[in-house]
């Protein structure tokens, strides 16, 4: 297979808020930059992003401190999020959320002027002393939109090379394991070519689509990680995946932690205010997985809504209707369109939906990624070309459960420091990897097995049975029997897929390729799951287990690591050394 | 961000308020002669000739005159510009736009110095 | 119900036909974004765009029984009457007046580059504060009903000013984008964004239609915001 190969300095593959903060650093510093993307930029997944990006501005608070938000987020990771990054997040935090001010961001505004804080979960003042705290920078409940757009309209101005609407496929490596690039595809012509640059940059964002109920897009299938797999890159904390409290029940749809921060609360059937009970101080403002499993509990006590009783209720019409349309505008049209209830009415049926992956390929704050050298309890090194950012990277500031808010935050401020890393290292000078044509053969071996098939099943019905094995088996509450089960349903899967047909083998705008290559990519981040989920034996976080319902600090206070090649998984420690401040202790985690 | 020397103003803002202002003429007009029409009940050549050559109204006229030529040029062009070209009806259509262009242009000149004549050629 | 789709692949169609499917719905009213996943659950050769699914991303503009919106917020009981019970079959065809590239699938190539002609950044030479730029709520007021758009195409696509002329009329949303900054209280480059659209073409081709205010998603209104311009532009010049 020949194929045309164009020669950038830098790559990035994935135009959400990670990808272009990534692109926009680099393309203002005037290296030769390409953004792959698999569909137009403002289509990415962040778009989707509501309630808003926390960061200690001290617009709501004039003493409110980026420590502070520093110590929500450990213990919101419960305590495996590592403290070096989440310092760095935190403390650059107020420089790049005022950054994308200057850009353009429309955020919502207060009387003085400054930008619009909202309370989130998991957030607090004082180090947990003083109460609740209102840090999330709000646009309305618009804030990932905006945030996407003004991040376009950055990369439009300063000249950042666009390829819209091409697929990459297979990260390329040299013999060395070095990052040389990708393959891609053009959607729109089916040509593929070999993207080669110094530095390859993953923002593919998160994988939500192997759950079958999922708030995440149709796009979010996870090919970053399963490029990494394939290429042998681990992966950290892949078990780890959060439940948003408030997905609309039956559609998936988001529906933002804002609603709470605002002064929503979750009902059940007798229009009890349950958090009162699961979380005493911060009730419907705990952290995700708390609130999550609350209303689990309750569903599965009896306490559910609706004629099967598989909800509990949002109520939010005791805000009136000027909160409503001023402050959550987005939600009420979405709660109209997909559960026909009016917010100002009546209460929005919910239920714990798949929204964020908070494990993902390791990387330091710089956005290298990392390799353990020397087995699984060995050194990380980084792998020399690869990068990533955002969803698809474990820095890891979200460890077991990430904080409402502190996605974007991840994004812009990851991106932009992967984006200042590079532009540093290609003015000293970056090696290029040169792959020879086994690796390129390599990269190019899954694109050839889907137009060589000849017959098999089909990918829809496979991606339908995987996602509901995951669901099934990997969801809010886990049991070691099903894991042990789902473990091998996927390995049986790994099987089928593998030999699955593709029966359009056009060129122009195939999408039922691209979906074909989405299923090998989801099926790498189910079958991580699985593994890891089944191998952590404790309750942590976002991973909760009935055969093992409590913290196992003594021995999992640490990340797990999946290892490609030989599908074991492995432990890696946690950072407890921030810079500037001390060390946050673990703590028993209430709320 | 597209130049067109073809236009009458060569700029959007004072074709679209020629435009408007020349509508408002001409509105003003319809009424005024419509109104006349109707106080006078029945109309004779000498009433509807006197009427027309008084200075008033040879005035009103000849702002009626240059309001349907500004108004009829713009629209006409407006109209060349959105259906005879390229997209619509092939690679002629240049060459058609400019023609159809030129003969409106010289129909309206022509309308226009003929309805000068009319007007003060009596004086 | 029956649902009938325009099929083009340009390897081996030389011109479009519609084809006809049918569809077990289970009589529920399904957005029409999950009529087509079903529908391409039958035949993968089918093709569209989607992504959130949720009417925030834009990606599935498309043309529903003779009015342009987006296939995962429409309803089949909002599609046209007699859709949901059958009665009718759901007409799905392209947005009008792009190129096809292959079935639901339009080149938005044209409709980009007018987008990018509005220059749709912030511009602000003054040196950035330490924090942010303070704007009071009611400038921030403003840009509500302006900085929403998702970028569909389902407005402009249905302009016939924008069918006529795609390379010269900025078109409805383009120009929507236009205000976005020009009301925006940060953006210091107005008197060189109006100057950029004082052509009889850029703005001026709009007709005051409004089928872009009766098809916008997300409950837009671009002929006011170019009412505004053009507002903006006569107050500039007299």
């Amino acid at each position: 297979m020949s194929i045309r190969t164009v020669t950038f300095d830098a790559i990035v593959v994935g135009g959400g808020g990670a990808g272009m903060r990534a692109s926009l650093q680099m393309a203002q510093s005037g290296f030769k930059t390409a953004l792959i993307s698999k569909v137009f930029p403002t289509r990415s997944h962040t778009v989707s992003a509501q309630g808003g990006i926390t960061c200690a501005i001290a617009s709501a608070d004039p003493n409110d401190d980026w420590r502070w938000h520093m110590y929500d987020t450990v213990k919101g990771s419960d305590y495996i999020g590592d403290q070096d990054a989440i310092e760095y997040m935190c403390s650059v935090g107020p420089q790049t959320v005022f950054e994308l001010e200057h850009m353009g961001l429309p955020f919502s505004r207060t009387e003085e002027g400054r930008i619009y804080q909202r309370p989130f979960g998991g957030q607090s003042k004082n180090y947990g002393e003083g109460g609740q705290a209102a840090r999330t920078c709000a646009a309305a409940d618009r804030t990932g939109h905006a945030l996407l757009h003004t991040l376009y309209q950055q990369n439009l101005k300063n000249g950042t090379q666009f390829y819209s609407e091409w697929y990459a496929a297979e990260l390329v490596t040299d013999a060395r394991g070095h990052a040389a690039g990708v393959i891609a595809i053009c959607i729109e012509t089916g040509e593929a070519v070999f993207f080669k640059a110094k530095a390859t940059v993953f923002a593919t964002g998160g994988a939500g689509r192997i759950y079958s109920s999922t708030t995440n897009a149709l796009i979010n299938t996870g090919d970053g990680i399963g490029m990494a797999l394939r290429a042998g890159v681990p992966v950290q904390d892949i078990e780890m995946w959060q439940f948003h409290p408030t997905g609309i029940a039956g559609a998936g749809t988001l529906v933002t932690e804002g609603c709470r921060g605002e002064g929503g609360y979750l009902i059940n059937k007798d229009g009890e205010r349950f958090m009162e009970r699961y979380a005493p101080n911060a009730k419907d403002l705990a952290g995700r997985d708390v609130v999550a499993r609350s209303m689990m509990m309750e569903i599965l006590d009896g306490r559910g809504c609706g004629p099967n009783g598989d909800y509990v209720y949002l109520k939010l019409d005791h805000l009136g209707e000027e909160v409503l349309h001023t402050r959550l505008p987005g939600i009420c049209e979405l709660s109209k369109t997909f559960a026909h209830a009016d917010p100002v009415k009546e209460p929005i049926p919910v239920v714990p939906t798949c929204h964020y992956m908070m494990g993902g390929i390791p990387t330091n704050i710089h956005g290298q990624a990392l390799r353990l050298d020397g087995g699984h309890q060995g050194q990380a090194q980084h792998i020399p070309g690869l990068f990533a950012v955002g969803e698809v990277a474990c820095v890891s500031v979200h460890g077991a459960n990430r904080l409402g808010g502190n996605s974007l935050l991840d994004l812009v401020v990851f991106g932009r420091a992967a984006g200042l890393y590079i532009e540093e290292a290609l003015r000293q000078g970056m090696d290029q990897a040169e792959p020879n044509s086994d690796d390129m053969d390599r990269a190019t071996a899954r694109l050839r097995r889907w137009d060589d098939s000849r017959s098999g099943e089909s990918v829809a019905s496979l991606r339908k049975e995987l996602q509901t094995t995951m669901q099934n088996a990997f969801g809010v509450f886990r049991k070691g029997d099903l894991m042990i089960d789902g473990v091998k349903k996927v390995a049986d899967l790994r099987g089928r897929i593998g030999e699955a047909h593709l029966g359009d083998k056009s060129k122009a705008f195939n999408t039922a390729r691209i979906e074909a290559l989405e299923l090998d990519n989801l099926l790498e981040v189910a079958e991580a799951t699985a593994i890891a989920a089944e191998g952590r034996t404790e309750s942590r976080g976002a991973h909760s287990r009935y055969d093992y319902p409590d913290r196992d600090d003594e021995n999992w206070l640490c990340h797990s690591i999946f290892d490609p090649k030989t599908k074991q998984l492995g432990k890696r420690d946690v950072n407890f050394k921030p810079k500037t401040v001390d060390t946050f202790k673990p703590k028993v985690r209430t709320y | 961000m597209v130049t067109s020397v073809t236009t009458l103003g060569r700029n959007g803002l004072s074709d679209w308020l020629v435009q408007r202002v020349s509508a408002v003429i001409l509105a003003v007009y319809t009424v005024v002669v419509v109104g006349w029409l109707l106080a006078q009940g029945e109309v004779s050549y000498e009433a509807w000739s006197g009427f027309m050559g008084c200075l008033a109204m040879q005035i009103a006229n000849t702002f009626m005159i240059v309001a349907v030529g500004a108004h009829a040029w713009i629209g006409l062009w407006t109209v060349t510009t959105d259906y005879l070209t390229t997209r619509q009806i092939g690679a002629a259509a240049t060459g058609i736009r400019l023609l159809a262009q030129l003969v409106i242009a010289l129909l309206t000149l022509v309308y226009l110095l003929w309805g000068l004549v009319i007007i003060w050629g009596g004086v | 119900m029956k649902v009938s789709i325009y099929r083009y692949n340009p390897e081996t169609d030389r011109e479009p036909y519609m084809k006809e499917y049918e569809v077990d719905t289970g009589g529920k009213d399904l957005m029409v974004l999950d009529v087509l996943n079903l529908v391409k659950e039958q035949d993968d050769s089918l093709v569209y765009r989607r992504s959130c699914r949720e009417g925030v991303c834009g990606s599935d503009g498309m043309n529903i029984n003779g009015k342009n919106g987006l296939a995962c917020i429409t309803p089949l009981s909002l599609a046209a009457p007699g859709v949901l019970d059958g009665r009718k079959a759901l007409i799905l065809r392209p947005l009008p007046g792009l190129p096809v590239v292959r079935d639901l699938v339009v080149d938005m190539t044209m409709f980009y580059n007018q987008y990018e002609k509005v220059q749709p950044y912030l511009q602000n030479n003054t040196p950035a504060p330490a924090i942010e730029r303070l704007q009071s709520p009611a400038d921030r007021e403003k840009i509500d009903g302006l900085y929403e758009c998702i970028l569909c195409a389902c407005c402009s696509t249905s302009c016939p000013s924008f069918w006529w002329n795609p390379d010269k009329f900025l078109g409805p949303a383009a120009l929507l984008q236009s205000y976005r900054f020009l009301a925006d209280s940060r953006d210091q480059a107005t008197d060189e964004r109006l100057a950029r659209m004082d052509d009889p073409f850029s703005l001026f081709r709009c007709r005051g239609i409004m089928n872009c205010v009766s098809v916008c998603p997300k409950g837009l209104n671009p002929t006011r915001a170019i009412g505004h311009i053009r507002e903006m532009l006569l107050e500039r010049a007299v």
